[in-house]
């Protein structure tokens, strides 16, 4: 963790009510399991790698910003990090990415973009967030991996 | 086969065996080029993501097993894996930053060297046509050439930089002493030994500017006769290359000896990961949405230069295919490995 915050005073939106989660009464368990937005908005609740609060509190990610298509078996996400020269932003769009890899299928194709203009280096962060041969090292280097996991603990509260 | 006229051949790929074992995605592919004929049975390694290498044998009565596990050596991905010529040595490349050389005992396979030096993930390892020397490539951008010494010493003789990006394959020329390195920061470089300075160089570099790659470069793949490449990226496409002038006997004018021929695009809608060249000519590839592809040459279009039609397409894995081979041996066999941790063999059917 760097000693000098990147953004010391990060601006603060509110939480989105949570949607009470219907018991499945699917008794068959093959049956495959329509996803929704709402459902893979659960991304909101990863930690911001710098503050206590969550994606969603910090505007990061917003139900807006996640486009799923089940026929066509893809999830894109796009995050606008609170700085335009945040370097978190690589963990930021990681994190996105692992929590989806763990939650999704695995026929689901995951792109994870900044938003248009939101970071000084936008192309080569988006470039490196989708070479999975890039995050597969990453995540193979213990370090990448704990703050991942510190970001990713309270989702599966 | 390229005198026979494929569009009215009825082709097929068939899925004839499927190997699994690997307990996480499978990276790389690579038949063992001694293999598959009088009394040598084909044989096939695969790695992993899982740390570890699989060698597959064909029995007598024509299954696939698995007849060893490399492991303990490699402590991350191992991302490439290469036969030496005579099928001897196996050469495996990882992400804890070690090539490892391998040895077959009897059944059992012994590591007989360490090559230590890339500074972090070493992403591919390619033997060049003698097997006397062997090429490395990396995330910290260089390229290493590597002379086998008598006693499996192998010893660096070169590091060649020159790319500013990660370095994702690097393959030999089928006849000659020419490198080529295809890199993250989109360019595909030509490299070769200058007698004059006893060093290696870059004699070319195929960039956006000579109608190269927008995005990164994952592989390429000669044709047999090495009269041609193609190349694959994440810009989607293929590219064909002419690569009938040795660069070492071209003058430095700085006009390169090699150039684009055409384009392949519109077949694939993912990263084309995988790109590899029968010996009879056909183009396989192998992509992020879960396909193949089978192209050749299309011999009528005299007008426009040469063009490659597509022969198929079929939906190959469950999830992404990383790594397309060719058997030497039978040209109609070809073997996929994909992010769903199996490895497919398949029989391209239908050939008049």
């Amino acid at each position: 963790m760097p000693k000098e915050l990147i953004n010391a005073n990060p601006v603060l939106h509110g939480k989105k009510e949570r949607r009470a989660r219907s018991e499945s009464t699917n008794i068959d368990e093959y049956a495959e399991e329509p996803i929704d937005q709402q459902e893979i908005f659960d991304v909101r609740d990863i930690k911001d790698p710098e503050h206590p609060y969550s994606l969603e509190e910090l505007n990061v990610v917003s139900e807006g910003s996640i486009e799923v298509n089940g026929e066509m078996n893809y999830v894109r996400i796009t995050f606008t990090p609170t700085v335009e020269h945040c370097s978190m932003a690589t963990i930021i769009g990681l994190c996105l990415r692992v929590k989806l890899m763990r939650s999704l299928p695995s026929r689901y194709k995951i792109d994870i973009r900044l938003a248009p203009g939101s970071h000084a280096t936008e192309d080569a962060v988006n470039k490196q967030l989708n070479d999975k041969e890039r995050v597969a090292a990453a995540l193979e280097n213990p370090n990448l991996a704990e703050m991942v996991a510190e970001c990713l603990a309270p989702t599966f509260a | 086969m390229s005198e026979i006229d494929l569009v009215e051949a009825n082709l097929a790929l068939k899925e004839i065996h499927k190997l699994e074992g690997h307990t996480d995605r499978v990276w790389s592919l690579a038949w063992n080029p001694a293999t598959g004929d009088d009394g040598h049975p084909a044989t096939l390694a695969s790695c992993s993501g899982d740390k570890t290498v699989r060698i597959w044998q064909q029995g007598p009565s024509g299954s696939w097993d698995c007849t060893a596990v490399l492991e303990d050596t490699h402590n991350r991905t191992v991302r490439s894996c290469a036969w030496s010529p005579c099928g001897k040595l196996l050469a495996t490349a990882s992400f804890d930053a070690t090539t490892a050389i391998w040895q077959q005992v009897g059944l059992d396979f012994e590591c007989v060297a360490t090559l230590e030096g890339h500074e972090n993930e070493v992403k591919s390892v390619a033997w060049n046509p003698s097997g006397t020397l062997l090429a490395t490539c990396s995330r910290d951008k260089s390229v290493w050439i590597w002379e086998m010494q008598p006693g499996n010493e192998f010893e660096c003789i070169a590091v060649l930089q020159g790319h500013t990006q990660d370095v994702k394959m690097v393959q030999w020329h089928p006849h000659l002493d020419v490198l080529v390195s295809v890199s993250y920061d989109n360019s595909i470089r030509v490299w070769i030994e200058d007698i004059d300075i006893d060093d290696w160089s870059s004699v070319q570099t195929l960039s956006k500017t000579s109608c190269g790659h927008s995005s990164t470069v994952w592989a390429l793949s000669f044709s047999s006769g090495g009269d041609r490449m193609v190349t694959s990226s994440d810009d989607l496409t293929m590219k064909i290359w002419d690569t009938t002038k040795n660069p070492s006997e071209v003058s430095g004018d700085g006009n390169g000896s090699w150039f684009h021929l055409c384009t392949i695009s519109g077949y694939h809608d993912r990263p084309i990961f995988s790109v590899n060249w029968s010996r009879n000519g056909i183009i396989a590839s192998g992509a992020a949405d879960d396909a193949i592809c089978l192209f050749h040459e299309q011999k009528n279009d005299l007008v426009h230069g040469p063009s490659y039609r597509l022969l198929l397409k079929v939906k190959a894995h469950d999830m992404d295919v990383n790594s397309v081979q060719w058997n030497p041996k039978d040209p109609n066999i070809l073997a996929s490995a994909s992010d769903d941790g199996s490895i497919k063999l398949w029989q391209l059917t239908g050939l008049p």
